[in-house]
């Protein structure tokens, strides 16, 4: 047990503790600063993973997991920033009352926490009770406001990822039980470093059907489609700071549980080939939110749609395999999260001011807000895969690599990206150009966000523009030693 | 530990407790009354408990002894209770509304089963019998839960429907050999909080619709599309 007080696990453990605090803390003001505090000495932590590689029975750090754990405590800390000044607005309209906003740094801390403990675990069984400890945080969160469609919204949440999270827990018992004649009874048969090397030896018929049913489980928390359903309702009605992380935190710990468990299928001669479902899956979900976007009025929701595309497309490059996809996908992955953030935030400015969260209330934000506009202007810009952000880099990537290995499948994967990139582009221009509209005389009265609150999108931007037009040679050997983790 | 074979008393008890509940989960889905739907899903927590408390004995796995107590304390009589409080206190209906009649949905349900035998069976050729047996029985539990969640459409089934699937994932963790405590524990901390959430979405859904019919809040998120 020694393994939970290595150095690594702190990671996971300051916003665990931060939300302990958070519980008994009254005041909302000192309650975001812990709760900066406790993000803050997460991504501290997570910033010495690189030299911490290593794993125990419980957790586990290799480049893969240091990698993600950084990019989601790194959000964290961005959101936990962002949120200081989004409920003190948001109590200021009374929206929120005293309570519900010290629940709302308790809980976002909590999730925090689990999400990087998930990804930090060595052991399947830890996995899953933090992602299931973090759903349950996530699902509370999103019904904080008790409108009726927020509790609408967290119970198909909640009924959607527990069904999922069921499958997914089923899978690792059949995981177990495939891994028994190589590994033998105890933790050995839970852990992935334990699994991964004694692939070959596993039972192959029972790997399958553990694979089908991890797929299903994991893949209702990476948002595929046809399993995607809580998605749109969740980011709609959740606070604005917890979309932005719900949309890369939770995505990437799945993809990394999809990424990892196509290694161990992989290295097994009699198990079936995992690439053509996650491929399939991921295409699905591609094209189905490309299309999605088209009828979409809520922004929130037009943008959770674009997150399942690119968690699809992700989920795509994983199923492709080979070195090069797996960067694609993990550099896909890293970008879109930074980019994801940073227009969520935008977006959650632009919802206070205008005191709604429709197309129609929230044009013309260049003429009304000319930092918020061009702001979200460039993120959106981002989102499509346009130059000189890295998506751009990445899904050119895993064009090529489709190329190179599944001509056939290059059409209608473009066909998926070209669709929701024209209408993203069509929707920049609805939202950030031409005049802007009337605000209604409530909101005018109610307090904004100062344009400093801007400065984590901006940060998350230039990030990503760094990672598209001169991505440093340290980043890229670190992200192919990463991606060299699963075979 | 010995093999356990066909015909012993180890594999006949494991097998009766597990169609046992397997049984139930039948005898959930055709309630017609909340009261008896509750009381059903304690008699199967409760067979739940003795299944697990058997392979405890059998596997000489005395870890397995606290997940038999949990289920039973928790699942067999507080839940249970409580949400007997519930359906009294909040004055609910006490019919069970169904979005599919009993019939076609047992019909369904003897299909699930059936899928989940040819696919469970074929894939544990060199398993022990026990364990591929039971298996087959905890993924019909897990589907049969599905299924009623599925089709039933008042909020307070559909948590009973998860909570049954529930206990088919705890059949499928105590009847493979040898499986670390990590999960047994989870699965226990998970339905009691899982009450707690669902708690409290009762008791909000209850002051807003006067009802806890999910189609509510159908109609209201696409009311918001």
């Amino acid at each position: 047990m020694a393994d939970w007080f290595e150095p690594a696990s702190a990671t996971a453990l300051a916003p665990l503790l931060g939300a302990v605090l958070l519980a008994l803390i009254r005041s909302p003001r000192l309650g975001s600063l812990i709760a900066i505090a406790a993000s803050g000495l997460s991504l501290a932590f997570a910033a010495r993973l690189p030299w911490q590689s290593g794993h125990g029975v419980f957790i586990l750090v290799d480049p893969l997991a240091a990698h993600v754990a950084i990019l989601t405590a790194f959000v964290g800390f961005t959101s936990a920033l962002y949120s200081r000044r989004y409920i003190a607005v948001e109590i200021a309209a009374g929206r929120l009352d005293g309570p519900r906003a010290r629940q709302y740094h308790a809980l976002f801390m909590s999730f925090l926490g689990f999400m990087l403990l998930a990804l930090l675990s060595n052991n399947l069984g830890v996995t899953w009770v933090a992602l299931e400890a973090a759903t349950i945080s996530a699902v509370l969160v999103v019904g904080l406001t008790r409108t009726e469609s927020a509790i609408a919204a967290s119970w198909k949440f909640f009924i959607l990822c527990g069904v999922g999270i069921a499958l997914a827990l089923f899978g690792t018992v059949v995981l177990y039980l495939a891994a028994l004649p190589a590994l033998g009874t105890g933790y050995a048969a839970m852990t992935w470093t334990e699994l991964a090397r004694a692939a070959p030896n596993c039972r192959g018929t029972l790997l399958n059907l553990a694979f089908v049913f991890l797929l299903v489980g994991y893949g209702t928390k990476a948002g595929l489609a046809p399993l995607h359903g809580w998605m749109p309702d969740a980011h709609a009605e959740g606070p604005t700071p917890v979309s932005a992380v719900l949309s890369g935190s939770v995505l990437n710990v799945a993809l990394v549980v999809i990424l990892r468990l196509r290694g161990i299928m992989a290295s097994n001669a009699q198990a079936i080939d995992p690439g053509p479902p996650i491929m399939a899956l991921g295409l699905l979900s591609v094209l189905f939110a490309a299309f999605s976007l088209w009828g979409r009025r809520d922004v929130k929701r037009f943008f959770a749609f674009s997150s399942i595309e690119q968690s699809g497309l992700a989920a795509f490059a994983i199923g492709l395999g080979g070195a090069s996809a797996t960067f694609a996908a993990l550099l896909h992955m890293t970008v879109h999260t930074l980019a994801k953030s940073a227009v969520f935030q935008c977006v959650g400015s632009a919802a206070q001011r205008r005191g709604a969260q429709s197309f129609q209330a929230l044009s013309g934000l260049i003429a009304s807000d000319r930092a918020l506009g061009l702001t979200l202007a460039a993120g959106i810009v981002a989102l499509a895969g346009l130059p000189p952000f890295g998506l751009f880099a990445s899904e050119i990537l895993i064009l090529s690599n489709t190329m190179n290995t599944h001509p056939w499948l290059v059409l209608p994967v473009s066909i998926g990206l070209l669709v929701g990139g024209w209408k993203l582009i069509a929707r920049l221009i609805d939202l950030c150009l031409g005049p802007a509209t009337e605000t209604s005389a409530t909101s005018s009265h109610a307090p904004v966000m100062g344009a400093l609150s801007l400065a984590p999108a901006w940060v998350h931007l230039a990030l990503a523009a760094v990672l598209g037009v001169a991505m440093p040679m340290t980043f890229a050997a670190w992200l192919a030693a990463a991606a060299a983790v699963v075979p | 530990m010995e093999r356990i074979v066909f015909g012993t008393l180890p594999y006949d008890v494991a097998h009766l407790l597990g169609g046992a509940v397997l049984l139930l989960s039948f005898t959930l889905l055709s309630q017609r009354r909340i009261a008896a739907t509750i009381n059903t899903y304690a008699l199967q927590a409760v067979v739940i408990a003795a299944s697990s408390c058997w392979q405890a004995y059998v596997q000489h796995a005395p870890h397995l002894y606290l997940t038999g107590a949990l289920a039973l304390i928790a699942k067999g009589v507080v839940i249970p209770l409580a949400l007997h409080r519930l359906v009294r206190r909040l004055r609910l209906s006490h019919g069970v509304e169904t979005a599919l009649g009993i019939f076609p949905t047992m019909l369904l349900g003897v299909g699930l089963v059936t899928l989940s035998i040819m696919v469970v069976l074929p894939t544990t050729v060199q398993s022990q019998a026990l364990t591929r047996e039971d298996l087959a029985l905890a993924l019909s539990v897990v589907l049969l839960g599905m299924l009623m969640m599925i089709t039933r459409t008042s909020a307070l089934t559909q948590v009973i429907g998860f909570m049954s699937l529930e206990n088919g994932l705890i059949l499928a963790a105590v009847s493979v050999e040898g499986m670390p405590l990590v999960v047994e524990l989870s699965v226990a901390v998970l339905v009691l909080v899982a009450f707690v959430v669902f708690s409290t979405f009762f008791l909000r859904l209850r002051a807003q619709f006067d009802s806890l019919d999910t189609r509510h809040l159908d109609r209201i998120g696409s009311a918001h599309r």
